[in-house]
């Protein structure tokens, strides 16, 4: 066993008996529960290491002259389940509040909306998008820099670890286990569990690049380092929290009131900036090219737009309490950093979409292409539209509303699920060194059925919510309020039964795509693929190492 | 253009690019957070507003845990429409003591601010159990499990203590007492001096009379549920402060 198996495993035997400390001194039936749970997948960790380690004989796992391309086979294949699994809790809810009778367990608490919005939206976001970035940042960073991934077991560690905090929050808010924190409601243990894997992940990240045959570090890496260094930052100062035990699944944040809101919006934003923002654009600067077979459009607008971009984002937070007890002096500045975010938001757009300069007759060829096009358009439009909506006298109006369900998820379906996707079928193709995907049909049926999805969606949200912001502001003849409440609730039926459809044209897209992306990895290829496709749109990547790409 | 020709150091030295991203991102936040703990108006403490009771505590955690943050907001922003709706505008020093804050983002639901008095308790009840039966064009799941379940606060008192930790001025007496304070507030028939122990207790963190709310919240006097203590966190909700002697107009409270 080498030293990097040894020292994960040693790891993993700490945690073990952490684990089995915590379930002895439970003090809630719910910690009881998570510590038994987190025991025995550490222990099945252990076994599953040991009878791999069993079977290696002579060979090498971790032969530094091949690239760790099994890993990153996983993850496609974990983002796959986890994107269909995320959507699918989507649509329950979506459900839920057009035909709240029809989901109806009084006595069951788990089938409720308030505890399955958490599941949808940390399901989507970093189930989904949180193995995308992991398979995708472990293959661009081994590709850009020619040298296998550093560490040995550790980036196994980062994965099976990560897969782990998913299942952690996810039984979690089911049982009721929640902080309240918008995009962060694991409780305390979880978040700690997190950490240690995010210090392991950037460890990886790091140790690559220190291995790098190139002199330079590529522009996606930029992306992906900034991603995960304030990933942690924000993780690390969000979840700041005093637990009522060591065996208690509860804990109490050390902020609060008017500190905590704005710290809450200050990680609330920046997890769409850092997670879904620039962790994506990383995507954008190696698939696109790659895929095109083109270079980067701009190195000058590469480096203006990624510094402008981390610098300005990280002040746009307050733009989610305009109006509140914060003071005005923070919700301005966070107005203000929010309009000038659109241009390097922007400047991203327009090296993504440039890039094809010269082999813009691949949008009409490679349903792939078109799709991380699309997906670039989707994401200059919300970038757009969220400066707006940061603009205080817009945002009386927006606020609360499901104008920002709409905004969140032209962003979200668009720009983050399109790229993905156009992601996870290179890397399909690439990694299982298949000729082509299976169906390049199949492509063009998962891509339209998902852009209407979106359309839908997006336009009935846009819909729902200005209606409804408009009708709480309503008076009559008389000077009073028009509308009661409950009147504004029942005027967006007919809107959350097409937001409803447009979910569900966009989950059969992806379970389209799921069945596409299995029959490539086994090596099936539909024979009446179209005459014009591409013969070879990019040549597979080979296993070892090879000049720089 | 030096400064982008010297990007190649940055391109050639992942610890310094690591740094520098690490400095460009901090900026940001360090200087919109750290004045608000200085700041008067976002630390200063408002006549009635004092540390939740143990039963409201409880009550508080069910909110938490059921995500009725999720659809309900507990922040009324400073307009007509809204002052009208939902009453006096949110103050700062309304979520002192909440760790961590529910001011939410969207509202499925009406505003929770100053729910607090607005309805009877059997109304609460009955609209928890089955939320239809009194709104029919509601989309709010039933919460009918909540009155019968046992409300589990045998540690009530830890909970104290970390609120304690993390700054809340619950006195060593009220920590002490936490168990049987809860007990007290939702049973009267039978603490008739441990309920004025309590009352005495949080009137005095208060500042001013009748801020403590004594009753049977679930009107099911057998037993203390988790209804019971949810319904006692959202009557107490927005009643704390008393906005007769509140001086919106005073400069210090414009915004």
């Amino acid at each position: 066993m080498d030293t990097s198996t040894a020292s994960v495993a040693g790891m993993l035997a700490v945690f073990a008996i952490l684990a089995v400390f915590i379930a002895g001194n439970a003090m809630d039936r719910l910690m009881g529960i998570h510590a038994t749970l987190f025991f025995f997948a550490v222990a099945a960790w252990l076994v599953g290491i040991g009878l791999w380690a069993g079977k290696l004989g002579d060979r090498d796992p971790f032969d530094e002259t091949k690239y760790e391309d099994t890993l990153v086979k996983f993850g496609v294949f974990t983002s796959m389940f986890w994107g269909v699994a995320g959507f699918l809790v989507g649509i329950v809810i979506a459900l839920q509040l057009t035909w709240p009778n029809l989901f109806y367990f009084e006595q069951w608490g788990f089938t409720n909306f308030g505890r399955l919005r958490p599941l949808h939206t940390s399901a989507v976001i970093f189930a989904f998008g949180g193995n995308v970035l992991l398979a995708t940042s472990f293959h661009v960073v081994q590709r850009t820099t020619r040298a296998r991934l550093f560490g040995g077991m550790l980036p196994w560690f980062v994965f099976w670890g990560y897969q782990l905090f998913i299942v952690l929050a996810a039984t979690g808010y089911l049982m009721g286990i929640t902080q309240s924190r918008e995009y962060a409601e694991p409780e305390w243990y979880a978040d700690l569990w997190l950490t240690v894997v995010w210090v392991a992940y950037l460890l990886v990240f790091l140790g690559t690049l220190w291995k790098r045959k190139e002199p330079h570090i590529y522009v996606a890496n930029w992306f992906y380092l900034s991603f995960i260094v304030t990933i942690a930052m924000l993780h690390i100062v969000n979840n700041l929290a005093v637990p009522v035990a060591i065996g208690s699944a509860k804990s109490y944040a050390l902020f609060a009131g008017v500190q905590d809101a704005l710290t809450q919006w200050w990680y609330g934003h920046n997890a769409v900036g850092f997670f879904l923002t620039t962790g994506f654009l990383a995507i954008m600067y190696y698939y696109i090219p790659k895929r095109v077979e083109r270079p980067v459009y701009s190195y000058r607008l590469s480096i203006v737009h990624f510094w402008s971009l981390i610098f300005i984002y990280i002040w746009a937070g307050p733009h989610h309490l305009h109006y509140t007890a914060l003071p005005q002096w923070a919700q301005t500045l966070g107005m203000t950093f929010s309009i000038m975010l659109w241009m390097p938001s922007w400047g991203g757009m327009i090296n993504g979409v440039m890039t094809l300069s010269g082999a813009w007759d691949k949008l009409r060829t490679d349903p792939v292409v078109r799709m991380m096009v699309v997906s670039l358009a989707f994401y200059g439009m919300s970038t757009f539209e969220g400066p707006l909506m940061s603009v205080r006298a817009v945002n009386s109006l927006s606020h609360y509303t499901e104008w920002g369900i709409g905004h969140v998820h032209s962003g979200a379906l668009g720009w983050v699920g399109f790229i993905s996707f156009g992601a996870l079928y290179c890397l399909t193709q690439w990694l299982w060194k298949r000729k082509s995907l299976y169906s390049l049909a199949l492509v063009e049926w998962h891509f339209w059925l998902a852009t209407i999805g979106i359309v839908f969606y997006m336009v009935s949200m846009w819909f729902a919510g200005i209606t409804e912001g408009l009708m709480w502001r309503a008076y009559n003849e008389f000077g009073f309020l028009e509308y009661s409440f409950v009147e504004t609730v029942e005027a967006k039926h007919i809107s959350y039964i097409i937001r409803m459809s447009g979910g569900l044209l966009y989950f059969s897209g992806a379970l389209i795509m799921a069945y596409n992306l299995v029959r490539t990895a086994i090596g099936h290829e539909r024979i009446n693929q179209p005459a014009d496709a591409p013969a070879v749109s990019n040549p597979p990547a080979a296993a070892s190492l090879q000049p720089a790409e | 253009m030096g400064l982008l020709n010297n990007h190649g150091i940055l391109e050639r030295h992942s610890l310094i690019l690591t740094i520098a991203i690490l400095i460009t991102v901090s900026i940001g936040g360090i200087i919109q957070m750290a004045p608000l703990f200085y700041m008067e108006n976002t630390i200063e403490k408002v006549e009635g507003m004092r540390p939740y009771t143990p039963l409201e505590v409880a009550g508080r955690n069910i909110y938490i845990r059921e995500g009725c943050y999720v659809c309900h907001s507990q922040m009324v922003r400073p307009l007509r429409d809204e002052v009208e709706r939902y009453g006096h505008y949110s103050l700062a020093a309304e979520s002192m003591y909440d760790h961590p804050f529910q001011w939410g983002s969207k509202r499925t639901g009406p505003d929770l601010a100053r729910v607090g008095g607005k309805y009877s308790d059997e109304w609460h009840v009955d609209h928890l159990i089955d939320p239809r039966a009194l709104v029919p064009e509601s989309v709010m799941p039933p919460y009918a499990f909540l009155a019968e379940k046992s409300l589990d606060y045998e540690n009530i008192e830890h909970d104290l203590k970390a609120l304690k930790m993390v700054g809340v001025p619950y006195t060593e007496e009220m920590i002490e007492n936490a168990e049987i304070d809860l007990r007290a507030q939702v049973d009267p028939d039978i603490y008739f001096d441990e309920q004025d122990a309590l009352v005495a207790r949080y009137t005095e963190a208060a500042g001013r009379d009748g801020t403590v709310q004594i009753r049977d919240f679930d009107l099911d006097p057998d037993r203390i549920t988790e209804m019971d203590a949810l319904v006692a966190y959202l009557q107490m909700t927005g009643t704390l402060v008393d906005f007769s002697t509140y001086e919106a107009e005073d400069l210090m409270n414009r915004r």
